[in-house]
């Protein structure tokens, strides 16, 4: 059986993969796409770590800074250890070739990382590749896995957990080339599988199949999720498209300008504050542009040539002569599976879960730029490591197959189903809701309406389904299956934000303007009972 | 504006219409998927050109579905010598293997003193996204399938290049058997590329460094110049 099952093949599950066989475990890593296709090419930035490279700052500096952006929300002990390893997570990463930009500084190894100011942070502190940050890192760790002959196993879709009595026992696959429903036992397993952003269907930065497959997978094995009402807005998207445009645009010097032409808000605030005043200038009718033309055309190719090329591409207009129409669009996900100080997922034995997907509560109500790079590759290590740990010495029996029959019998069903409504209109509908109702500045009017519209959509459930019905390749059912899981997870961030009769952070709530620590300085969390399943 | 997708069904090109000025061609894939036919299969992901899902052949061209404005009486293929799994949808493990029989990592990391100037050697390199266009574009493909191609030789020449490998040699070593010697350097993949890198010159750089390590061009040793043949004798007649 194998040691260690890992679940997605973003940064956070190739890390994790690569400590587990570290320091010994058998691993497999299985994913739905090929391994180098995930969301962390996406990331362009940074990853924070305090070197004090390019200014003065200190490991102390970077904690207080990610703890004020979790507006309390947080548990200091994690991101104390997060922070505290961030050097040596860099390091790591220098040792296995991540070509990291560099100084001419005449210094040696992580002491040349260039590094950047990022939104809320005190210090330049984000080292980076370019624009391409995340693209590169993905890149390099991947290399690496095929260096130590990491096994993957690509296109096989997650449909469930296979847990006995509140231990993990493995997983079940759609093998999306045969449609196939396989079962893969084994002795801990790892959940980096990604955020729930999809759920914002075009207004979200991120891909569609960012749909949290793995955090509704945990709550339906009977796993707990939490904080799920904290969903991130990037200030700059493009306006026509949702595209990124990187935050270090401003950390470079970009201004954010409204039609007037007047800049209305200092760029490095964090996410959040950014956000709320770009929404607040929507209201008065203002459109929102981010000027790089200062920066001139020489230097916006050597640091970000990537958001020249999209902004070309995308918004037909050029960033070195012209303003950039933008808005700001989901971006990332703070809340998901809940996890214990060893990553371990509250309420499945030898379930462990990291990165996006994950809540390990170091971003709290707002995240930091910088700081998802930073978690999946030390947190990744350190899953890495625990799911080993359990694995050695746990004797778990194999499952029976009652899971596995159950996924196949569900499948069966819906290639059955006659459909008489479109998902795919449903899923732009979702999404409209959700940007309108769940969105930026939130009240417990649109909240409650979001509700019934999802209500009614659950309702609705039946009569959707797929028109495609070949057995082989099937992506209609990929997205079909994907489109039940935002479905599943959108009743808990609505609910989660109804309960939250407060601002925190990334949760904005018009009625409610004030941070409310009495009553609120807590996490909501979800799980579902036995009985209820 | 009607566009024609190959099918892998009947493989035969099915046209579709629709009104799509100015689109990414993912944009129009996805509309008639959800609109007109679900049963259209192709893979896509970030929109934004960086997670390498999808590319595929637009009039004969490769181009990554996300970042290409349709044109009326496009004709979209899948990518070449890539097993079709179902119309644009194509299986990509065999020209992944080319990375591990080049083994495309840092060998042995020593610490070094990386300048910008050192950077900017493997900027463009490790911009790749593995989309596999220039696999695709490839045509050393069509006589020989275990060619190490495009992508991984760049990716090589990336590692043989950084500062912190100690062991060039060995990626050098690995790089020779259907290898950079196999290229025809035609130039396709970097026309090909959809991020501006070029894999000719990497192999051509490579191929230098070869040379410099003691390998010779098995082309030019197999060519027997012991007794040429002119086709004539040049010390007859006269």
């Amino acid at each position: 059986m194998i040691d260690v099952l890992i679940i997605g093949s973003g940064g956070a599950g190739l890390t994790a993969a690569l400590s587990a066989k570290d320091v010994g475990a058998s691993v497999l890593v299985v994913g739905k796409a090929y391994p180098t296709n995930s969301q962390t090419s996406m990331a362009q930035g940074g990853i924070n770590a305090a070197l004090g490279n390019v200014e003065k700052d200190s490991i102390e500096s970077h904690i207080e800074d990610t703890v004020k952006s979790a507006r309390g929300l947080c548990d200091e002990n994690m991101i104390e250890r997060m922070c505290g390893s961030a050097p040596s997570a860099i390091k790591w990463l220098e040792s296995i070739g991540v070509p990291f930009s560099r100084l001419d500084n005449g210094k040696s190894g992580i002491d040349t990382v260039a590094q950047r100011k990022m939104g809320g942070a005190s210090a330049k502190r984000a080292c980076y590749a370019q624009d391409y940050t995340g693209l590169k890192i993905l890149h390099t760790l991947y290399d690496t896995c095929l260096k130590h002959k990491i096994e993957f196993l690509d296109e096989h879709y997650l449909m469930s957990l296979v847990v006995e009595d509140e231990v993990v026992k493995g997983a079940t696959f759609l093998d999306i080339r045969t449609g196939e429903v396989k079962q893969i036992n084994a002795k801990s397993v790892i959940m980096a599988t990604g955020g729930y952003g999809g759920i914002y269907h075009n207004y979200t930065t991120n891909m569609t199949g960012a749909s949290g497959d793995g955090i509704t997978a945990v709550l339906r094995a009977g796993g707990a999720v939490s904080d799920m009402e904290f969903v991130q807005f990037h200030p700059t998207a493009l306006k026509g498209s949702s595209i990124l445009i990187s935050e270090s645009a401003r950390g470079e010097g970009g201004y954010l300008v409204n039609t007037d032409g007047e800049r209305f808000i200092d760029e490095l605030k964090p996410r959040d504050v950014v956000a709320r005043a770009i929404f607040e200038q929507f209201q008065q009718g203002q459109e929102v542009f981010l000027d790089v033309r200062h920066l001139g055309e020489e230097k916006l190719m050597e640091l970000l040539p990537q958001e020249v090329e999209l902004c070309k591409l995308h918004e037909n207009v050029n960033p070195a002569t012209e303003l950039i129409p933008i808005k700001p669009v989901a971006h990332y996900s703070m809340g998901g599976i809940d996890v214990n100080s060893i990553m371990e997922v509250d309420g499945i034995q030898g379930c462990f879960a990291v990165g996006e997907c994950s809540n390990a509560k170091v971003h709290g109500a707002n995240r930091l730029g910088g700081n998802s790079l930073l978690e999946i590759t030390a947190f990744g290590k350190f899953a890495g490591e625990h799911a080993h740990r359990y694995a050695s010495t746990t004797t778990v029996q194999k499952a029976d197959d009652t899971q596995l029959q159950q996924d196949r019998q569900y499948i069966q069903n819906l290639y059955a189903q006659e459909v008489r409504l479109n998902f795919y209109g449903q899923r732009e509908k979702l999404g409209k809701l959700f940007y309108e109702k769940v969105g930026i500045v939130r009240n417990n009017k649109d909240l409650n309406y979001a509700l019934e519209e999802i209500i009614a959509m659950q309702e609705n459930f039946a009569r959707m389904g797929i028109t495609d019905k070949s057995p082989t390749n099937n992506t209609n059912l990929i997205d079909f299956l994907e489109f039940a899981n935002m479905i599943l997870l959108s009743s808990t961030i609505i609910s989660a934000a109804i309960a939250r009769d407060e601002s925190r952070g990334a949760h904005y709530k018009e009625e409610f303007s004030k941070q409310d620590d009495e009553k609120f300085k807590n996490h909501i969390v979800f799980q579902w009972k036995k009985e209820n399943a | 504006m009607t566009i024609s997708i190959l099918r892998s069904e009947n493989n035969t090109t099915q046209t579709y219409t629709l009104d799509a000025q100015d689109k990414p061609l993912l944009h129009v894939l996805t509309e008639i998927k959800e609109t007109q036919d679900s049963t259209l299969t192709f893979t896509a992901g970030c929109r934004a050109s960086v997670c390498g899902t999808c590319a595929v052949r637009v009039n004969g061209k490769e181009e990554l579905a996300c970042a290409y404005k349709i044109q009326d009486g496009d004709v979209i293929e899948p990518l070449q010598y890539h097993p079709v799994l179902r119309d644009l949808k194509v299986d990509k493990n065999k020209a992944k293997e080319t990375l591990e029989k080049s083994t495309t990592w840092l060998h042995s990391f020593t610490e070094a003193s990386p300048t910008h100037k050192d950077e900017k050697l493997t900027e463009r390199q490790t911009d790749c996204i593995l989309c596999d266009s220039c696999y695709s574009a490839c045509p050393v493909y069509a006589v020989n399938p275990e060619f190490l191609g495009p992508f991984a030789l760049t990716r090589a020449y990336r590692y043989s290049v950084d500062k912190r490998e100690e062991n060039v040699k060995e990626i050098i070593e690995n790089v020779q058997t259907n290898g950079v010697w196999d290229c025809t350097l035609c130039g396709e993949c970097t026309l090909a590329c959809p991020k501006g890198i070029d894999p000719k010159m990497d192999i051509t750089m490579l191929r230098g460094e070869s040379l410099r390590q003691g390998y010779t061009d098995p082309n030019f040793s197999n060519q027997s110049f012991g007794t040429p043949d002119f086709g004539f004798d040049p010390n007859s007649g006269f």
